[in-house]
């Protein structure tokens, strides 16, 4: 089964998991990024537990150094 | 017939000089300036002119300096921005620069929070200076925000912050500002603030470093709570330095969004 989401404006397709192995399954390294589920941001601490659901608008936003 | 003598009205006698003005409302005053140019103490004032007594070296009291942001920013927006508390955390090139224009406009309270101290590398886009060198970046900008309005309340912490001191530093702050250098600092501090502190806003920023184009880098609101500023990509590097003016660029859009915030400007998501 799979699920059709929303990330940064595009639509994607994928396996019903959690943001956190999601966020994996990109390579992305949760500790750099702001995750924005449905316009609210996700706290870090509910990445693991927080299922993706169908129609799900995900906003992943990187952060880079300097400052 | 009716002036106004530093900032504030005043009624004189037709045709009445300078000096006599000077004399009653500010005696020894060493410059009189007159609709914004200095002027001999002879001069005639006339009906609507704008005064302006100063005795060098002189800190104006309190009322003298809020009457000028008055009738700079109109009264409903200086009250507002004079209740405010105002959260930075880091005050590096970001901090520093955004904690400066936001005493400059008079928002009531800075809470700053930085360990580091400051370094010659520093020099070439943080608002310190070279006699500084050494010292806790947070203590020498405290100085610096008095010199530009000894009004304004700063709260300096020399603290590594860290997901749990966030929200009793920043405790009380309407809008904290995310002004760290390090990626993973920056994420920690949306989290924090965002998890912790139920009412809070922040202004986030990321990709200033180098000298690319000032247009790229923007203001987005990325959800209900934060907005984002820069051009998400201009990472610091070797080869991509920070650099005063575009890191200026970008700390001005996070000065102003804390502005925006305060008045009660709303933007859309996205």
């Amino acid at each position: 089964m799979s699920l059709e989401i929303i990330v940064n404006g595009e639509s994607r397709t994928t396996p019903p998991l959690s943001v956190l192995d999601y966020l994996r399954s990109l390579e992305i390294d949760p500790s750099r990024v702001a995750v924005e589920l449905n316009l609210d941001i996700l706290p870090k601490g509910e990445y693991a537990s927080t299922l993706l659901n169908q129609g799900d608008r995900l906003e992943i936003v990187h952060f880079v150094g300097g400052g | 017939m009716q002036i106004k003598v530093n900032e504030q009205r005043a009624d004189v006698a037709d045709g009445v000089r300078v000096d006599v003005v000077r004399d009653r409302f500010k005696p020894g005053a060493d410059l009189v300036i007159l609709n914004g140019f200095p002027v001999p103490p002879d001069t005639t004032v006339n009906e609507g002119d704008e005064l302006y007594l100063i005795r060098r070296g002189e800190i104006p009291p309190r009322e003298e300096l809020e009457h000028l942001l008055v009738a700079r920013h109109t009264p409903r927006v200086y009250e507002r921005l004079k209740g405010s508390r105002v959260g930075i955390a880091g005050v590096g090139g970001l901090g520093s620069t955004v904690a400066v224009a936001l005493a400059r406009v008079g928002v009531g309270e800075l809470v700053i929070a930085d360990f580091d101290v400051v370094e010659p590398s520093n020099l070439n886009r943080q608002q310190y200076f070279v006699d500084q060198l050494g010292r806790f970046k947070v203590d020498a900008l405290t100085e610096t925000l008095r010199r530009i309005n000894p009004y304004v309340a700063v709260t300096p912490h020399r603290i590594l912050l860290d997901p749990d001191n966030v929200p009793a530093v920043f405790a009380g702050c309407s809008v904290v500002v995310e002004a760290f250098d390090r990626a993973d600092m920056k994420s920690m501090l949306v989290d924090s603030v965002i998890t912790n502190m139920a009412d809070a806003m922040v202004v986030a920023a990321s990709g200033l470093a180098g000298y690319g184009p000032n247009n790229t880098i923007t203001t987005r609101k990325i959800s209900r709570r934060l907005y984002l500023v820069g051009d998400l990509t201009s990472e610091a590097q070797p080869g991509n330095g920070l650099m005063a003016p575009r890191v200026g660029i970008a700390a001005s859009h996070q000065a102003n969004q804390v502005i925006r915030i305060l008045l009660g400007e709303t933007d859309d998501v996205g």
